[in-house]
């Protein structure tokens, strides 16, 4: 029940966006996140973005997975 | 970006399991708190890539598996009042109460709803001035501020025909309360990702500091649950008990404030019925006096008859993870997802159904 998605930004009227996923473009409320902005990844939880995703942060953990997995590898 | 793809490569996946591998020595038994997380563990076939020093055990977190038969009663008896158009989230529908379920009282009349959001909900209630909209408020941190949402939007637009019946449950009490139980010991928790988008990894911060217990957030994807299990095994080896995010892109220490503000306006915290659990204090969320108006509760008069649980069910012991679904004489043979006995088989994060779905590709 607690499923969230990343849906991408793509228009803001008010407090309700335009958010595309997976192809899909539906309406979503930014009532939760007031300070979203076109082109920035929410995670879309009923209807509502509950909180935006941090880019950075996403590619920061992908790179010290990487290295961890590389460590994991060498001794395989 | 393609976000969900990144965090699933196979490649990274078998150098995580490498390090998880090498790096454990010590056992360890490892809560995943959240349904969701069970599915993506069961799902992945995550338990047999670990070491045997590592368990998985799974916690109570899937909202419509901690709601009590009494409650749900009450959502039925009033989905049963002529004028009322009862809106829920999919999931509630086929949960067994007492005596039936939605899904039963609509085929028997009742006018039952299925929505995705309280936008839905509020949605409906506007086009049906005539007619008592309730929303069945059933969810944790995560969808609580939703809800909240909806009853500010309401009460903004004067919509005098939308009510809630909040079933809400916040996590940290629980959590808190299993613990205090003494009934099981875990060595290390994956904290709900998205609860904690919401309410911050800080709300854990008491369990790795009042009961030395290693806590991660963790994240849904494979890698998320690897990464967190890798986590937690480094705390553990090192005796170490902190609060770390592994899902850092999604969640912060002090969460989404602006969610919380919203919930804390509309609800305040007021005690709940956990199936297996019991009552715990402080676990729930009612309506704040400013919003009594939308209470769903004590805006009608219902009855919603004595409380009946399911003959040999053992929902409540696998929610307090001292029993696992294979324990159960129904599981599979008379519980099955198509004719439900309890809650955890019909939730599609419940444990039950869960192991219903994957158990042959784990196989322990």
């Amino acid at each position: 029940m607690c499923l969230a998605v990343p849906a991408l930004v793509k228009s803001i009227d008010g407090d309700e966006a335009e958010v595309e996923l997976g192809g899909v473009t539906r309406r979503a409320s930014l009532m939760l996140t007031p300070e979203a902005k076109v082109g920035d990844y929410v995670l879309l939880h009923a209807g509502y973005a509950i909180n935006i995703v941090d880019q950075s942060e996403a590619e920061e953990t992908l790179s010290m997975l990487r290295e961890m997995a590389r460590l994991g590898e060498d001794n395989e | 970006m393609r976000l969900a793809d990144d965090f699933r490569s196979s490649q990274l996946a078998r150098g995580l399991v490498g390090g998880i591998r090498r790096n454990s020595t010590r056992k360890a038994r490892l809560m995943e708190f959240c349904g969701g997380h069970t599915v993506a563990i069961m799902k992945h076939g995550i338990r047999q890539l670990l070491p045997p020093t590592i368990e998985m055990l799974s916690g109570p977190g899937c909202p419509v598996c901690v709601t009590g038969n009494a409650d749900l009663d009450k959502a039925i008896a009033l989905a049963r009042i002529p004028g009322v158009i009862l809106t829920t989230f999919g999931d509630m529908l086929k949960v067994p109460g007492s005596r039936s379920s939605l899904q039963e009282a609509r085929a028997e009349g009742a006018d039952v709803r299925m929505v995705y959001s309280t936008l839905d909900a509020l949605q409906i209630a506007r086009q049906n001035p005539s007619r008592q909209v309730v929303f069945l408020g059933v969810g944790f941190e995560t969808t609580a501020p939703t809800v909240a949402a909806s009853v500010l939007q309401a009460d903004k637009e004067g919509v005098g025909n939308y009510f809630v019946l909040s079933l809400h449950k916040l996590c940290p009490p629980v959590i808190k309360a299993i613990l205090d139980s003494g009934e099981i010991r875990i060595g290390g928790l994956i904290c709900p990702g998205h609860v904690s988008a919401v309410v911050g990894s800080q709300s854990w911060d008491f369990i790795a500091r009042d009961y030395g217990i290693p806590c991660v957030v963790s994240g849904f994807e494979p890698l998320d649950i690897l990464q967190s299990v890798h986590m937690l095994v480094s705390q553990v080896e090192k005796g170490e008990s902190r609060v770390e995010i592994a899902y850092r892109r999604g969640v912060s220490a002090e969460g989404n404030k602006r969610a919380l503000e919203i919930m804390y306006q509309v609800f305040e915290p007021g005690a709940a019925a956990w199936r297996g659990v019991g009552a715990v204090a402080a676990s729930g969320l009612k309506l704040r006096k400013a919003y009594q108006r939308f209470d769903a509760e004590s805006a009608f008069r219902f009855d919603p008859g004595p409380t009946v649980e399911p003959k040999g069910c053992i929902c409540g012991e696998v929610l307090r993870a001292v029993k696992t679904p294979r324990d159960c004489k129904l599981f599979r043979t008379v519980c099955t997802p198509a004719n439900p006995v309890g809650p955890c088989m019909v939730s599609s994060e419940g444990s039950c159904a869960a192991y219903y779905l994957y158990e042959a590709t784990d196989e322990r």
